[in-house]
């Protein structure tokens, strides 16, 4: 299996390491040629700002939205709001999933935290349930879905924190960062 | 189920969300904007930049924090603020504001000679300046979450950044060649805590992310200290003390993303404008070198 990390911005490297460990062959998305025989890819946390712009500046945006009507997506943190078609406010989105992101949701860097999740779609990886461990960091909310999205996480609150649309997947937490592969499993099988 | 702020994890954590990227010093709301559409992953918020303060002379302490608000609100990008060495009030006064990020900074006034901050005392995640791994090492185990290395800020002239950026790999890649019983007698030798030692030679890199500072100029500044391993770049005097801002902010953004692709590395260096016009930092007397500042 072959998947992409979009490698404009953040912390690509570390989702590298996560699929390498995999046995998962990796490519770093840079340019649009380099989406060529993938078979998925991630995009990974950093300023969606940045991303986004760099994105449009090597003429990537409309070979991601492509590359996403067929082929699995996950979007981390910032990759989720690209992902996603309305962040209330004006930058660049792939616009792909229906899903509505309020950016830096829980206040500033002070306020980033840790938290363990339930995640009932990771039994289908993983049948011994345990809760996930979700590194939260300037982190976006999934403020609401539209039809044909499935929440897969939300917090204690409600407000909603994992969801899948089809082969597109959008967490506003870093499975990158914590050392459990199960996300990164999942999104494998969905790659498939 | 409860909720954990303030922790090691989501420090470093942020530090590794801006990878790849270019933090740009701003003075105002006009240069934050500036920097936030041209790609920059985080801004420096300071009154003066590096260049200036070199000019100016007399103390540099932290920034007006009415000015540090204000850029943070006209951004979403994370905003970073410097303090002075070893003072902590300063450092307690930005977290208390909300910076995303302080770097403790040798290009301010030191305000202790002998001791930075205590930074795991903090919620706020700090970067610190170095010019080797021992120094590095220290920061790290005062509780910095990220480094950078130093250069010599607001010269415009790269050569420090590279010797900085040498070192620190150098000694890395030195320490990962040892056997195991030369490690304590080189931890001794650095001046570092033996078990960062120890783990640096483990993941053969810092245990946190390091970006360069100090003397980037040019698109090509920023691809160099990229191809030589480090994860980030600083831009601080060179952006606004050149001719086009934000033709080069962008170009250096661009740069630091492709910096392995000369073809595209040619590209964005085209038509830039007046670089800062810089000072040659090998016929600088040594009292004016701020690079020595740090403990």
């Amino acid at each position: 299996m072959k998947i992409g990390v979009l490698a404009l911005q953040g912390a690509f490297a570390e989702h590298q390491t996560v699929l390498e460990s995999l046995g998962v062959e990796v490519v770093q998305v840079r340019l649009p040629q380099h989406l060529a025989g993938l078979n998925g890819l991630i995009i990974p946390g950093g300023e969606s700002t940045t991303i986004g712009k760099l994105a449009d500046a090597f003429d990537l945006t409309q070979p991601l939205r492509l590359f996403g009507r067929e082929h699995a997506i996950w979007g981390t943190c910032a990759g989720a709001i690209y992902l996603s078609q309305n962040v209330g406010r004006a930058q660049p989105l792939l616009g792909l999933m229906d899903i509505t992101i309020e950016r830096n949701a829980f206040g500033r860097q002070v306020d980033s935290f840790e938290v363990d999740l339930s995640v009932p779609c990771l039994l289908n990886i993983d049948p011994e349930d345990k809760p996930f461990h979700a590194v939260f960091i300037r982190a976006p909310l999934i403020e609401s879905v539209g039809k044909g999205v499935e929440v897969l996480a939300s917090l204690d609150d409600g407000r909603i924190v994992a969801a899948q649309q089809g082969h597109l997947l959008a967490t506003s937490f870093h499975p990158e960062l914590t050392g459990d592969d199960r996300f990164h499993r999942y999104f494998m099988e969905m790659a498939k | 189920m409860e909720q954990k702020v303030g922790s090691f994890e989501v420090k470093k954590g942020l530090a590794q969300m801006l990878k790849g990227g270019v933090i740009m010093d701003v003075v105002n709301v006009e240069h934050a904007k500036i920097a936030e559409d041209a790609g920059a992953c985080a801004v420096m918020a300071l009154e003066r930049v590096p260049a200036d303060i070199r000019a100016d002379g007399g103390v540099a302490r932290m920034s007006d924090p009415d000015m540090i608000q204000k850029i943070m609100e006209a951004v979403t990008i994370p905003v970073m603020a410097k303090c002075r060495i070893g003072h902590f009030v300063e450092a307690q006064i930005l977290e208390s504001i909300g910076v995303d990020f302080i770097d403790e900074s040798e290009v301010l006034t030191p305000a202790d000679e002998s001791n930075h901050i205590y930074k795991h005392n903090f919620k706020v995640p700090f970067v610190c300046g170095c010019r080797n791994l021992g120094e590095a090492l220290r920061r790290i185990g005062e509780g910095a979450a990220m480094i950078r290395t130093k250069g010599e800020a607001g010269t415009g002239d790269v050569v420090e950044a590279v010797r900085h950026a040498r070192t620190v790999l150098g000694e890395i890649r030195k320490l990962q060649n040892l056997p195991e019983e030369e490690v304590m007698a080189f931890s001794k030798e650095i001046g570092a805590p033996f078990e960062l030692v120890m783990e640096v030679r483990k993941l053969g890199r810092l245990p946190v992310v390091n970006f360069a500072a100090g003397g980037i100029a040019t698109p090509a500044d920023a691809a160099l200290m990229m191809q030589l391993g480090v994860d980030g770049v600083f831009v601080g005097s060179g952006i606004f003390k050149s001719g086009d801002p934000a033709k080069r902010a962008a170009a250096i953004v661009k740069a630091t993303t492709h910096y392995n692709d000369p073809k595209i590395l040619a590209e964005v260096s085209r038509n830039l404008g007046e670089a800062m016009v810089g000072r040659q930092i090998s016929v600088m007397p040594e009292t004016e070198k701020i690079a020595t500042r740090g403990w």
